[in-house]
């Protein structure tokens, strides 16, 4: 029993190994005053400095914020309306409609993004930011759905049901009582969007329009040029920045989980 | 009325997104470029370096998804039973799947090139270097680690759904560690494991982003293909009428996702 | 009794080609505790909800106090409704879920004071508004989601199996709960389950439903003994339903054996089905009742012995304190009031509503 213990252990701690060396490695380069890859040459912040004054990859960064936002932004607002309007559908309709919604989620990106390439050219829309956005809105609406709809889904018929009973519109109903109690769904949905948005890369790289970069078509670029030191240094910043919200979004949900509780008696 | 308004703008979006996107892809595939019907586009699949590159990219995908599997289901069954910590651990496990794609590729890269990390261990230790980038095994290397998460999510939350009670009756009934793992946890994590291989397949299948940077453009694959015919080789009817037996496998991968598993939203749950 | 204040008329209504209610009429008067009781699917919640206004009939109208309510929503009606999974709002406490409606129809914020406190000494809760919901056990919901309906002082309160996910002891103190507050208030109830005792303890009027059809409309206490068909008495308690002749008033012949009784009417000769209750079923010495037999079965029920006796040839459920030796012979007899004469169903028809469950 003992030593199987000690077996797993050491088998899960490869795995992790496995799976934050490439990262830390990226870390410990993105210090290193020469731009070897392989060799330590001594440490220096000049990466950094040269990363946070380079206009490109600032203006990527940039890009690549107000893309994710907008692009969450608006498939959260559309996902979360039909998930609302799901329960009170036809069963038929319904079924066409969750049927669509994995169409975007289990097809290749590659595959999403040029047919979305072709239809942007089809109907003469110049390739742009805009169509970028609107892209990134098609493949995050399916993960709003993906998490706002447990929610509906348990919150079930009755709220809103008793809502009216007790005199609420249907407006008041599904401000006061179905928003409210789906808040969390909704608040995940737009991160899992943000999240995938930001990470995207395939899509991007088909629908954007010329000189319109963000962080991740500005990598793919570079890396066909040779790798800059500097993206070493903005790895760090991104797998931080991460790292940051991942944990405050953990202590809060937790935070608010414990809260719920302590009023228990 | 009410529910219509709430869902018109998904309609919209479904269909303006993505029936009329895909419908223009199979228009591209199934005809040529003055716009007449042709099945060229389709069956240039059969041309020597098509065929290759498809089924080096089946290899590849079925190769990469065996392994993650192997390393994620034991990962699943280890993490049921930790029992300090245990949200912590989890989240150790999936946090690299938050990172930058292309970050993360590039990181094998970094560590697999000519003068890189991996290297100069090697020569600092007195061996010869090795050629390690550019070789099928970089290759499945990158989509191992980029995909490993995918395959780990909807099996661990298969698995963690399992009650303890019901591995605890098959000890209880003389079943080994080994016969519960393999007899009653692994049957019962069939949903999470189909969802996890169509979750690493199919991205792996299609990719070219994996194959350039850690392919050195030597290995290609068919999302190489079809990419290059839509940027460089101008010739968008191929690289559609490609897309289109690509999609074949992918709705394969779909159709076996269905019928194994019926609720993919949970398998997705984060 | 007082004036109608709910009437069904003629309501149809179908799922998916499936009919729920069929052509049913009810009225419900003022201030009665009304009980539709029947099996799962027997429209009785339909029912509830048509009232309730979040189901259209697809025929017939509904009236409240005399006025057509039928297109009426839900939240213009003077009825609340307390769920069967009580449907509180788990994001607001215990105050704020009892205010909902009051703050709906912007009473003042004394008023709603008042309210809250006195609904929540109505149901014993006093002092628990900053709660959460779910720091309640299941009772404590209920007793919200009671309060939470009845501040708003409807004329009619609609209650769904409210007591259906609560445990045996809680679900007894709920029903005299129950009627501590409808007695209180002076409020009409209708009330539905699918548990007959929790029907025929609370109710003034017990409607037993069955595949969208009324079986039977009355008093607890006449449901109960006088059953006019064989659905209703097997619905409700034990019941043995014996063929039998009706050989003229007064007098049945059932398994060869002449038994007095105190029905007429029926005409003379006439097949007819008898009930009989098991704990009104009387064991004699052989030879001394109608039909003699022998114990075939005897358990041990705590408050009586549940026996069975084969006698004339048919199998007899029988309720009583005395114990007997299995094998042994005896002879049933029935006391004349104890024996309920029913209509043998007449097409084929109309027997298959009553026994398919």
């Amino acid at each position: 029993m003992k030593k199987h213990g000690a077996l797993r252990v050491i088998y899960l701690v490869l795995i992790i190994i496995f799976l934050y060396a490439p990262i830390f490695t990226l870390m410990v380069l993105s210090f290193n005053e020469g731009k070897s890859m392989g060799k330590w040459t001594g440490f220096s912040l000049r990466w950094y400095a040269s990363m946070f004054s380079d206009e490109e990859i600032m203006e990527a960064l940039g890009n690549t914020v107000f893309i994710a936002l907008v692009s969450a932004l608006v498939s959260t607002v559309i996902g979360t309306a039909v998930c609302i309007a799901l329960p009170r559908m036809n069963k038929k309709i319904r079924d066409a409609f969750l049927a669509l919604n994995n169409i975007p989620l289990l097809n290749a990106d590659i595959v999403t993004g040029l047919s979305l390439m072709l239809a942007f050219v089809a109907f003469g829309v110049s390739l742009s930011m805009g169509t970028v956005i609107l892209s990134h809105i098609t493949f995050c609406i399916p993960y709003v759905i993906l998490s706002v709809r447990p929610r509906v889904k348990q919150l079930g018929n009755t709220g809103y049901e008793a809502a009216l009973d007790l005199g609420a519109t249907p407006g008041q109903a599904l401000f006061k009582v179905i928003l409210p109690e789906i808040r969390p769904g909704i608040t995940a949905g737009f991160l899992m969007a943000f999240t995938m948005s930001v990470d995207d890369f395939i899509v991007t790289h088909f629908t954007r329009g010329a000189g319109v970069n963000t962080l991740s078509t500005l990598i793919y670029g570079q890396v066909r040029i040779g790798i800059r030191p500097t993206v070493y240094a903005l790895s760090t910043i991104v797998f931080v920045t991460v790292l940051i919200v991942l944990v405050l979004a953990n202590v809060f949900q937790g935070k608010g989980a414990r809260a719920r509780q302590g009023k228990r008696i | 009325m009410n529910k219509k308004a709430l869902s018109a703008p998904y309609v919209i979006w479904i269909i303006g997104g993505t029936l009329i996107p895909l419908a223009l892809m199979l228009y591209y595939g199934l005809t040529d470029g003055e716009g007449s019907f042709t099945l060229s586009n389709i069956l240039a699949i059969g041309e020597p370096g098509h065929l290759k590159a498809l089924l080096t990219a089946l290899l590849l995908a079925a190769v990469s998804t065996l392994i993650c599997f192997l390393l994620a289901f034991p990962i699943a069954v280890l993490l049921r039973r930790v029992k300090r910590a245990k949200g912590l651990i989890i989240f150790l496990f999936l946090l690299p799947m938050w990172m930058n794609f292309l970050l993360r590729t590039m990181a094998w890269q970094v560590l697999l090139e000519k003068g890189g990390v991996i290297n100069s261990i090697i020569s600092w230790l007195g061996f010869e270097k090795l050629r390690l980038i550019n070789t099928p095994g970089a290759v499945i290397m990158g989509m191992v680690y980029d995909f490993l998460p995918f395959m780990l999510l909807p099996i661990n939350n298969a698995v963690s759904k399992i009650a303890l009670s019901t591995t605890e009756a098959a000890y209880d009934l003389g079943a080994s560690e080994m016969q519960v793992v393999f007899k009653v946890v692994l049957p019962l994590s069939v949903p999470g494991i189909v969802s996890g291989i169509t979750m690493v397949f199919v991205p792996a299948l299609t990719t070219f982003v994996i194959s350039n940077m850690l392919g050195g453009g030597k290995i290609y694959l068919i999302g190489n293909i079809i990419e290059q015919e839509f940027t460089v080789g101008d010739n968008w009817n191929l690289g559609a009428g490609l897309s289109i037996v690509m999609m074949v496998f992918i709705l394969i991968s779909m159709l076996f996702i269905a019928k194994f598993d019926k609720d993919v939203e949970e398998d997705l749950a984060i | 009794m007082g004036k109608a204040l709910i009437e069904l008329k003629n309501i149809t209504k179908s799922y998916d080609g499936v009919t729920v209610l069929d052509d049913f009429n009810l009225t419900v008067n003022e201030n009665e505790f009304i009980t539709l009781l029947g099996p799962s699917g027997c429209g009785k919640t339909t029912t509830l909800r048509i009232i309730g206004g979040f189901e259209k009939p697809d025929e017939g109208r509904v009236f409240f106090e005399g006025q057509d309510i039928t297109e009426l929503p839900p939240n213009k009606r003077n009825l609340n409704t307390v769920f069967q999974k009580y449907a509180l709002f788990p994001h607001m406490n215990i105050e704020e879920n009892i205010a909902f409606g009051l703050k709906i129809s912007k009473k003042s914020k004394d008023y709603i004071r008042d309210k809250i406190d006195y609904a929540l000494k109505l149901v014993n809760l006093d002092g628990f508004g900053k709660r959460s919901i779910d720091s309640l056990s299941g009772g404590q919901q209920q007793r919200i989601a009671i309060a939470r309906a009845i501040v708003n002082e409807p004329k009619l309160l609609l209650l769904d199996e409210p007591l259906g996910a609560l445990d045996l002891k809680l679900r007894q103190e709920m029903q005299y709960e129950l009627i501590r507050l409808k007695n209180e208030l002076g409020i009409t109830f209708i009330y539905v389950t699918h548990d007959q005792e929790e029907a025929l303890t609370m109710s003034d009027k017990v409607v037993v439903m069955n595949q969208g059809y009324i079986q039977q409309m009355g008093t607890p206490e006449n449901i109960y003994n006088e059953p006019e068909n064989a659905f209703v008495a097997t619905f409700i308690g034990d019941s043995n339903i014996v063929p039998g002749t009706m050989v003229k008033d007064r007098l049945v012949n059932i398994l060869g054996a002449d038994f007095p009784c105190v029905d007429e009417g029926f005409g003379e000769n006439k097949p007819v089905d008898v009930v009989i209750r098991p704990e009104d079923v009387i064991f004699r010495a052989p030879g001394e009742g109608r039909i003699d037999g022998e114990v075939s079965h005897i358990i041990f029920k705590g408050m009586h012995y549940e026996m069975e006796a084969m006698a004339g040839g048919f199998e007899w459920l029988i309720q009583g304190t005395k114990p007997y030796e299995v094998g042994e012979k005896i002879s049933i007899d029935v006391d004349p009031f104890n024996i309920q004469i029913m209509n043998k169903p007449e097409s084929e028809d109309e027997e298959a509503i009553k026994f398919d469950e």
